[in-house]
This record gives structure tokens, C-alpha cells and sequence, in this order.
């Protein structure tokens, strides 16, 4: 128990950033639009912080200038995809390029700074419970924010109104059309909501987790995202769940690496794409049983409303 | 209220359409590219100028786009194949490291001293290879609906990570001096290079692939079933067309041409592996393929176009000292201008007080 206790919490670290871009690509495939340009927005997201906490000193307005990066780089999908009509698919691998492009044109200048981010701050009482307070309640603020979201989402998808408006728009637009209520501002909105949250999960690497600044940082986390919503079937709790454990090979093979070790350093970081794999293989082996449910009906689909279906 | 326009759906799309929304594309992106450069620092106009004469201005420069142009060809002849059927293979990157490795692992374990034989078999290899990576994802797709876009973008980490196993582990070159390095091939695996540029022969293989491709989709019979599974699944399999074996056949040629590619670009350009050698061309693939609007010979044409972005990337870093990122902005604009056309493919916008 004592070996697996820092592994456990470094996995919710390390899951941290993952988690937030999964709960925004959740928000936004349940409105029906697909965005798969994660990584390139974690990207952006890790290099607004970044300089933006670099300018001002306050990480906070570093985070709070990722989500607005994020907000407004999705809003060009949202624009290309809800107005437009384009191809969903080809349009976030545009996202992709465009935002690794940008960060590392931009973020030259900033290659090898450091700043001050934000640290660590033990949840009083709660951090003192055995085991579960070092492995949940003794991280940095942003983990405390990620868990209040996930119980939030949970709550927001299936309790509320607008989940329920949510959830309709992503599997029956036109129902939500003749209910009076407007697709296209529903879809840019949860579209950028969840661009928001995925550069911020790009701005958690940059500002918290490792306070630098390096190109291509996300390595893959943005992709990793996107099986996860899969995995999670569109729930947060999943998605969560997920993200800590992949959060945790991460670690688990850092571990592994400065513990010495006579596999070569690139075989280890395999270990997180390949789990993606399987954890994909079985997920869709088991929906093909018909035990899991499937994706918004209407994902990926533009809505046209003057058109019939 | 009054609107000074309207959108009205198109009925058919005019002929010009075709050549008119990617000129269009282009150029607005160039535009916005300019913006950004000018908030960079950089004269738009200086940088644009430098560009276009490092890669059409002189024979040399126009022999380095055609370099870029050959695995530029094969992989959007590649993805293209498997977009046709909505089948989104993203890994074209993965598949031509698996065609490279395939192809030094032929040179260090199976050389023989003649230029046809190792011409045959690094083809052969780098195609099976290729095949079998894009195959995995595509049986995967095709038996359980495993989303292939994440599993071939997973599998480029992978490949690409296995290179750098190999070329840091078990395969680097002894006298390369600790450079991570795999040792040069000798020159009966070399494709020879033509006319003194750094041009090989490579060139007619992507542009045979390419008629090949041509004459598949608009001949064949596999091409026509392809076209349906495409366009309209639920037709194809009332007309008992087998998309289980058509996805998994598809993506396991796709991935060849992606792996002959790789093979193209090592046994023809680079001489050797080394980390990074594969320099973002799958990913490049698809915005070709995308502009070429899945036609095979429009894939030479458009494969030129951004083989002379590269090669004016390469100039602007050279001259002005901008990193090769910039590339990757242009690329991603114009990609966004791309579908952004698309819709005045389907639309037109007719201004009021006409035609009503």
C-alpha cells in the first residue's frame, strides 16, 4: 500500500489534464459535433498559459487566457462545422495542425523559460485521512476543480433541463429545431464550451504540471481524449476513471524508468498508445454485444434545417 | 426584415467550381497566412517572395519540389484510397515509418548485390509492411466498428516510437560517431537519382500508382464498389456488396502505397534512417488528398503545389530565420479555407431583388 500510494496520486496528476479535454469533448459530442482537434487546442491552451502566466505573473490569468484561446480556436470548428456544413473529421485534423503549427511558431520564443505556476494545497482535514488523503486531497487547486466538474457534468447531462436540451441536440436536432429552441447556437455554444475546457487541460501541463513550455508537450494526450470519451460511453464518471488511469501508466512507467530497467525508454512510452488500442478493441467488441450504449445519434452530422431528412 | 442576400441549395455544381474553390482556398489562406506574418514581424510580401523562389524560382528549386512532391504523392494517393470510402485513415505517417523500416530491415539481413533484386524485395517488404499496419486498424474497423481514426493516429506514436527504438537500440551505425543513426545503404539499394538532382526514380512509381488508381476507380469493378460503400453504405450492402472484405482490402492497400512511400523516400532519398525521417508527409497526405478531392491524378498536381509549400517553408527558415512551424499554419488555413468552400459547392448566394 505504501509503494502504491505516490503512484496513485501522481496518476491523478498526470490524468488531470487528460480529464478536463475528455469532459470538454464529451460536452461537445453530446451536442452532436465531433471536434478531433483536441490536440491541437491542448496545444494552444499549454502555450497561452504559459505566456500568458510569463507576462502577467498570475497563473490564473495564464489559465483563464487558455480557455479563451480554446474558446475561440473551437469556434472556428463550430463555425466550419455548424454553419458551414463541412466535414467534421478533416476540419479538426485542420484544428490539429493549425493549433501544433501556431504554438510552436509562437512559443519559440519561450522554449527553455520557466515561471512560477501554481503548487500544491492539501485540502484542510480531508488530506489527512489515511490514503485517501494524500492520494486524493493533496494536489494542486486545479485537481479540486476537475473533481467539483465531474460531479457537475454528471449532474448538468442528466438531472437538468438544459442536459436534457443538450442531449437532444445531439441525437435528434430537428426535434430540438420544433421545440422552438435555436441547433446552431446550442451546438457553437457547447463547442466552444468544450474547446474552453480542453485548453485548459493544455494549460494545466504548461502551468501546473510541469511549469515549461515545450513543443508538442501534449504528446498525444489530445488524441488519447478522444478514445476516452469512448471509453466513458459519453459520461464523465467513466471519462474520469479513464483519464486516472491512463494518468497512471503515465506514471507508472516514469517509474519504471528511473527505477532503472533493461527495456529501452522507447518501448516503455508505447505503453500508453498501445492501452488506447486495447482499451478501444474492448469497448467496441462489447458494444457490439449490444451491453454498452452508443454515441449521440446525430454526431458528426451537420443539421440543415431547411431540409428534409 | 430584408436581407440584402440568400443561401439556396445548389442543384448541380458548374465545372469551374472544381478548380475555383481550391484556387480560392489557397489564396484566402495565403491572405490570412500574410496577417499572421506581418504580426510576426515579417513583411508578408518579402516572405511570400522568398518562398515562391526557393521553390519554383530556379531547376534546383523546382527538382527539390518534386523531391517532396514523390511521398507527398504516394501517401494521399493512400488516404484517399480509404476517405473513398469514408474509412479515415490518419496513419499514413505510421505506415510509411513501418515501409521504412521494412526496407532498412531488408538491406541489413537479406542484401544481395544486384539493383532489381533489391528493388523487388524492399517493394515487396515496404508494401507488406505498410499493409499489415493499416490492415490491423482496418480489420479492427471492419470487425468490431473500432474507430480507425484514433487507432491508425495511435499507431503513428507507435511506429514512429519503434523507429526510435531501432535506431537508438539495435540497428544504429557503429562508426556514425554516436549519432542516433542507422548505417548508409550500399548502392545496389539505392534508386538511382536522375537529371544531377536529388530527384530518383521514385517519381514513376507515385505517378504509375497514380493512373493505377485512376483506372481502379473509374474502371474497375472494385473501384465502383468502393465508390458505393462510400457514398452510401446501406445501398451497398443491398446490393450484396461485402464491406467487411472491402475495408480491410482497402486499408490494407492504402497502407502499402503509404509503406512504398517510405520505402521511396529512404532507398531513393535518404540512404539511411535517422530520428524524425519521416518529416510529417502523412499528415500532409491528407490535406493533398483533400484538395485533390480524391482524384488520383489531381493528387500529382495538388502533391506538387504542396511540395513547393515545404520547399518554401525549408527557404523561410533558411532566410528569414522562421521556424518550420509556419508551414503547419499555412497548412492548417488552408485546409480550413478548403472546407470552408466546400459549402459554395452546395450553396449559392443569391442577392435579393434577383430572380424572384
Amino acid at each position: 500500500m505504501e509503494i502504491l500510494i505516490p503512484i496513485l496520486s501522481a496518476a491523478i496528476r498526470s490524468g488531470t489534464p487528460i480529464l478536463y479535454a475528455t469532459l470538454g469533448e464529451i460536452l461537445t459530442e453530446k451536442a452532436g459535433v465531433l471536434n478531433l482537434g483536441l490536440e491541437g487546442l491542448m496545444l494552444l491552451g499549454a502555450f497561452s498559459g504559459f505566456s500568458a502566466t510569463m507576462m502577467t505573473g498570475n497563473p490564473w490569468f495564464g489559465l483563464a487566457s487558455a480557455v479563451l484561446v480554446g474558446m475561440g480556436v473551437s469556434a472556428i470548428h463550430a463555425f466550419l462545422c455548424v454553419s458551414m456544413g463541412a466535414n467534421q473529421v478533416v476540419s479538426g485534423l485542420a484544428i490539429t495542425m493549425f493549433g501544433t503549427g501556431l504554438s510552436a511558431l509562437l512559443g519559440k520564443a519561450y522554449v527553455g523559460e520557466t515561471i512560477r505556476g501554481i503548487g500544491i494545497l492539501p485540502v484542510p482535514l480531508l488530506g489527512k485521512v489515511p490514503v485517501l488523503g494524500p492520494v486524493f486531497f493533496n494536489h494542486d487547486p486545479l485537481v479540486y476543480v476537475s473533481y467539483c466538474l465531474v460531479g457537475l457534468l454528471c449532474w448538468f447531462i442528466s438531472s437538468t433541463r438544459w442536459g436534457l436540451t443538450l442531449r437532444a441536440v445531439g441525437e435528434n436536432p430537428r426535434a430540438v429545431d420544433s421545440a422552438g429552441l435555436n441547433v446552431t447556437r446550442l451546438r457553437y455554444a457547447y463547442t466552444m464550451v468544450g474547446g474552453g475546457l480542453t485548453a485548459l487541460g493544455g494549460a494545466y501541463l504548461s502551468v501546473v504540471y510541469t511549469q515549461m513550455w515545450v513543443e508538442m508537450m501534449t504528446a498525444g494526450r489530445g488524441w488519447i481524449a478522444v478514445a476516452l470519451v469512448i471509453f466513458g460511453i459519453w459520461n464523465p464518471l467513466r471519462a474520469a476513471f479513464g483519464s486516472y488511469l491512463f494518468g497512471g501508466v503515465g506514471a507508472l512507467q516514469l517509474r519504471i524508468q528511473a527505477a532503472g530497467t533493461t527495456v529501452p525508454a522507447p518501448l516503455l512510452l508505447m505503453l500508453p498508445y498501445i492501452l488506447t488500442i486495447v482499451v478501444l478493441v474492448v469497448i467496441s467488441v462489447r458494444k457490439g454485444k449490444g451491453i454498452l450504449l452508443g454515441a449521440p445519434a446525430a454526431l458528426g452530422q451537420p443539421f440543415h434545417r431547411e431540409e428534409r431528412d | 426584415m430584408i436581407r440584402p442576400f440568400r443561401v439556396e441549395r445548389r442543384i448541380d455544381a458548374p465545372a469551374w467550381l472544381n478548380w475555383a474553390i481550391p484556387v480560392g482556398a489557397v489564396a484566402i489562406a495565403l491572405a490570412a497566412g500574410a496577417i499572421l506574418l506581418f504580426f510576426l514581424g515579417v513583411s508578408p510580401l518579402a516572405a511570400y517572395t522568398a518562398m515562391f523562389k526557393g521553390a519554383l524560382g530556379d531547376a534546383w528549386g523546382i527538382s527539390e519540389t518534386i523531391v517532396k512532391a514523390i511521398p507527398l504523392t504516394l501517401a494521399g494517393l493512400a488516404v484517399g484510397l480509404a476517405f473513398t470510402m469514408v474509412v479515415w485513415n490518419i496513419g499514413a505517417e505510421g505506415q510509411i515509418v513501418m515501409g521504412a523500416l521494412a526496407t532498412v530491415a531488408v538491406v541489413r539481413y537479406a542484401f544481395v548485390d544486384s539493383s532489381a533484386a533489391m528493388f523487388a524485395m524492399m517493394f515487396l517488404a515496404a508494401s507488406i509492411a505498410g499493409g499489415l499496419w493499416a490492415g490491423l486498424a482496418g480489420f479492427l474497423r471492419a470487425r468490431w466498428s473500432v474507430n480507425e481514426t484514433i487507432t491508425t493516429l495511435m499507431m503513428n506514436y507507435i511506429a514512429i516510437l519503434l523507429a526510435d527504438y531501432f535506431i537508438y537500440g539495435p540497428w544504429r551505425d557503429p562508426s556514425s560517431l554516436g549519432f542516433p543513426m542507422t548505417a548508409p545503404f550500399p548502392d545496389a539499394a539505392r534508386l538511382p537519382a536522375l537529371w544531377g538532382t536529388r530527384v530518383h526514380v521514385g517519381i514513376f512509381l507515385a505517378i504509375a500508382i497514380a493512373v493505377l488508381f485512376r483506372v481502379l476507380y473509374r474502371w474497375t469493378r472494385w473501384g465502383f464498389e468502393l465508390r458505393v460503400i462510400g457514398n452510401n453504405p446501406k445501398a451497398a450492402r443491398y446490393a450484396g456488396i461485402n464491406d467487411t472484405m472491402n475495408i480491410l482490402l482497402a486499408m490494407f492497400v492504402s497502407g502499402a502505397v503509404a509503406g512504398i512511400a517510405g520505402m521511396t523516400e529512404i532507398a531513393g532519398l535518404q540512404g539511411r534512417i535517422q530520428p524524425g525521417f519521416s518529416g510529417g508527409y502523412g499528415f500532409t497526405a491528407i490535406i493533398v488528398a483533400w484538395l485533390a478531392r480524391l482524384n488520383p491524378l489531381g493528387t500529382i498536381f495538388v502533391s506538387f503545389l504542396l511540395g513547393a509549400l515545404l520547399v518554401g517553408g525549408d527557404t523561410l527558415q533558411v532566410v528569414m530565420g522562421l521556424p518550420l512551424a509556419s508551414v503547419q499554419v499555412l497548412q492548417g488555413l488552408i485546409l480550413f479555407c478548403v472546407l470552408g468552400g466546400e459549402f459554395f459547392r452546395n450553396y449559392r448566394i443569391v442577392l435579393s431583388g434577383r430572380g424572384e
